[in-house]
Order: structure tokens, then C-alpha cells, then sequence
């Protein structure tokens, strides 16, 4: 395999050369983010090529509004909040989900959606929130949750979502001109529900080459071999080298609930703001397992913790050691913002890797 | 939150649950994503649920990297 890497890596220094001064590339998911650092797969990377790492970790995009509310609703008497493990230490201006726990309230970590519905079921004296978070990876298992809640009736169960769809987020990354982007490395798992074709608007409408990519180091050099390819040759394509798990289509039944339970709602994501058609919130016809209608609440604009500059690190605008909380302040055992606080997030990436890898 | 898992199918439950062993660990997992599904078959699993189908050898494969990706965050963070 290693003769395999050398001759892309030459392949990739090649084009590197034949591009217009520096390439940059954007990974949209925080297991990418992680494995580049893991693989010391910048080092191999041609000075003019830039590996940046975009909003592709779910705690990290989540917005601070999101965050406040969730953790504001388990002061509500006799509400369970069951989520993800990696929302748990999200810092809210009150203090995170975990600290409220440790303040009395009742805060479960869950496997799975299904999990926070059981909670429900053995819990009936409680209103149980499953406070869901995720791209099109996570948001079929709400979906399935809110089916099976409504088929058996289980009424004190709702959920308190904020489902976000990776591909209006890319197109918003290149037409919104914060940061420059020559090509996207699609995540890996995100693509085996939406399917590589959900990328063709990136590709047709931006001229963004798009390469769906899996995790093992050879494909990631493919597939930014093939990125900065098109880049040096002024083309933009569609291309899956992950072709073991993802197909064109994606998996229609993931889908088909996604659509079922859901519709498209404008959400707010940390960093890149409002963007149209982004998010999903429960249709009409489920409304009575919304969290937000059901306890009153309402999705404010909370101001982000002082002095933290995510929003920036999610779009590519600053990496994490030009923010000045970074490695001081905000390490992983006492994060100030989430992307140090997810093992997916890019600072806690760089803090981990980087010093012992680039 | 974006990392799929691989795992076996070992046992078929009720309402489109099934046990899956995951190396050594067996976890009760939702195929209501993938459809049916029969011991001995491989499947990804991304909290809680199966997510797509693939074959042994790109399970093995996978394995192997989550085990070299635990190996190596262990070693950077210090912890066990």
C-alpha cells in the first residue's frame, strides 16, 4: 500500500504545481478531520496545498441558541433530557447539560434514539426529551423514534432537535465568499444516506469538485490527489472513491423517513449564521412530539462563550491556534467552545495531533 | 457523531431490532434502515442503527483501522 500512497503523493505534488498558486481543500466531516491529523497526512502535503477542515463535526455547528434551550429545559420540573454523549459537555452560559446534572438535574446519555425512547417507556411518570443533534447520519433514527412514539402512544416522549443537511451548508460555504474553496472531500457516512449524487449541485452550480471519500489513508490521499487534479486543470467533478459503502442513490429508506417525519426549515449554524433550507423540524402531523411546542420554548440568538472564535474555525477562517483561547483557556479537560469539546471537533483535533504529528 | 461502526448480524429480535457483535461486544442495534437482514451478514452501525450493508472483507478492513485509530488516541492523550 505504501508504493500505492508514494506514486499519488507524487501524483499530488505534480498537480500541485500545474495549479495557480495555493489549492485549498475542505473535509466536511469531523472523522476526516481527525484521521488527516492521526495519518500525519498534512505532512505529505505540498506547501500551496491548504487541508482546511469545515463544518462537518454536528456538536460543533450546533447553534449556541440550541445549546442554551437544552440545557434551560432540564430545569423544567419532571423533564429527563437524553442525548448523544458528545452534547453533554457543550458550555451554555448557565453551564453545560453535564454540569446541570451535577446540579440535581436529570440529564441520561443515550446509544441511540430508540434508547432515549425506552427511557420513556420505563420512565412514564417523567416527559423524557431526546435532544438530537446530527446530519442526515442521525436525523433517520428521530425520525424512527417519533414513528414508533406515535404508533405505540407513548406520550410523554418528544424531541428537541436540531438536524442539519451537510450539502446546503457547502453551497452556503461558496457562495457566501468568507472563506475560498477549490474542492470538497465529502464525508464518508454522512454520503451513505444522502448518496455521492446529493453532491451534483456543488459540482454543477459552484464548479466545486466533489470527492466522496472513506477513512483509510489511501483514499484520503486519492481523493485529495484527485481534488487538487481538478483544480490544477481547472475542471470540476463528481467522484466517489468510497464506492465499498456508498452508492449514487444513497439508502432511500433513511430518506424516505427523513421525509416522512421532517421538512426543511432555514437553521442557524454556528459561524455560518441562517442558512435557507438547511435544517429539518418535525411536520404538522408530528408537531406533538416537538420539545419546543410542547414546553414553550423558542430558539434565541445566544451570544457564543467571550473570546471564542469556533464560528471561525468551523468555516475555515482562522485555524484553532490563531484563536487565543486555544491550548490556554480552552484544553479538552475544560473546553470553552465545542469544537474542543467533541473527539470529532478541530480544535480538540490540532490540540491532540498536531504537536506529535506535522 | 459521524463514525459508522461495523458489525455481525448474530440474532434477529422483534420490531426490526437485531444483536450485532462488534469485535467482542454484542449490541442490540435498529435495522429498520437497511431492511431485512440475516445472520452472518455485515452491516455499519451509526449510533444505534445500521445504516448500510457491506461485505466481510471491507468490514475487516475497517476494524482494522478503528483499532490502529484507538491505538494511537490512547497513546496521544495518555489515557488507558
Amino acid at each position: 500500500m505504501s508504493e500505492q500512497i508514494e506514486q499519488l503523493r507524487q501524483r499530488l505534488c505534480s498537480a500541485s504545481e500545474a495549479a495557480d498558486g495555493t489549492v485549498r481543500i475542505m473535509e466536511v466531516c469531523g472523522t476526516h478531520t481527525v484521521e488527516v491529523f492521526r495519518q500525519g497526512i498534512r505532512s505529505l502535503l505540498p506547501a500551496n496545498v491548504k487541508l482546511i477542515s469545515g463544518p462537518g463535526c454536528p456538536v460543533c455547528v450546533t447553534s449556541q441558541g440550541f445549546i442554551e434551550v437544552a440545557v434551560r429545559l432540564t430545569r423544567q420540573h419532571g423533564v429527563l433530557a437524553a442525548t448523544y454523549g458528545d452534547m453533554v459537555r457543550v458550555p451554555a452560559a448557565a453551564g453545560s447539560l453535564e454540569q446541570a446534572r451535577a446540579g440535581g438535574a436529570r440529564v441520561q446519555v443515550v446509544f441511540s434514539a430508540r434508547d432515549a425512547l425506552s427511557v420513556a417507556r420505563e420512565s412514564p411518570k417523567l416527559e423524557v426529551v431526546f435532544v438530537a443533534v446530527g446530519f442526515e447520519t442521525t436525523a433517520p433514527a428521530t425520525a424512527d423514534a417519533v414513528l414508533l412514539a406515535e404508533r405505540e402512544k407513548i406520550r410523554n416522549f418528544s424531541v428537541l432537535a436540531e438536524h442539519k443537511l451537510v450539502v446546503p451548508a457547502m453551497l452556503a460555504l461558496v457562495t457566501g465568499g468568507q472563506t475560498r474553496i477549490d474542492g470538497f472531500m465529502c464525508p464518508g457516512h454522512v454520503s451513505v444516506i444522502i448518496g455521492s449524487e446529493a453532491y451534483r449541485p456543488v459540482v454543477e452550480r459552484c464548479g466545486r469538485g466533489c470527492v466522496v471519500t472513506g477513512f483509510e489513508p489511501l483514499q484520503i490521499i486519492q481523493s485529495l490527489t484527485r481534488l487538487v487534479e481538478m483544480t490544477a486543470e481547472g475542471t470540476a467533478r463528481l467522484e466517489n472513491v468510497y464506492t465499498a459503502a456508498v452508492n449514487a442513490e444513497g439508502n432511500r429508506r433513511a430518506q424516505q423517513l427523513i421525509d416522512q417525519v421532517f421538512e426543511r426549515n432555514p437553521a442557524t449554524w454556528r459561524g455560518l449564521g441562517q442558512i435557507e433550507g438547511s435544517g429539518l423540524q418535525l411536520r404538522q402531523a408530528y408537531r406533538q412530539f416537538d420539545a419546543f411546542e410542547r414546553f414553550g420554548l423558542v430558539l434565541g440568538t445566544d451570544p457564543e462563550p467571550p473570546g471564542c472564535r469556533c464560528g471561525e474555525v468551523i468555516t475555515g477562517a482562522i485555524e484553532p491556534p490563531q484563536c487565543p483561547l486555544f491550548d490556554g483557556v480552552c484544553r479538552p479537560t475544560q473546553p470553552v467552545g465545542p469544537c474542543m469539546v467533541s473527539s470529532e471537533g478541530t480544535c480538540q483535533a490540532w490540540w491532540k495531533y498536531h504537536r506529535v504529528r506535522v | 457523531m459521524c463514525l459508522a461502526v461495523p458489525g455481525q448480524v448474530e440474532d434477529l429480535k422483534q420490531n426490526d431490532q437485531a444483536t450485532v457483535r462488534m469485535q467482542g461486544n454484542t449490541v442490540e442495534v435498529c435495522t429498520t434502515l437497511v431492511g431485512p437482514v440475516e445472520p452472518g451478514e455485515w452491516v455499519l452501525v451509526h449510533a444505534g442503527y445500521a445504516i448500510t450493508k457491506i461485505d466481510a472483507q471491507q468490514a475487516a478492513e475497517t476494524w482494522a483501522l478503528l483499532n490502529e485509530m484507538a491505538g494511537r488516541a490512547s497513546e496521544v492523550s495518555g489515557n488507558p
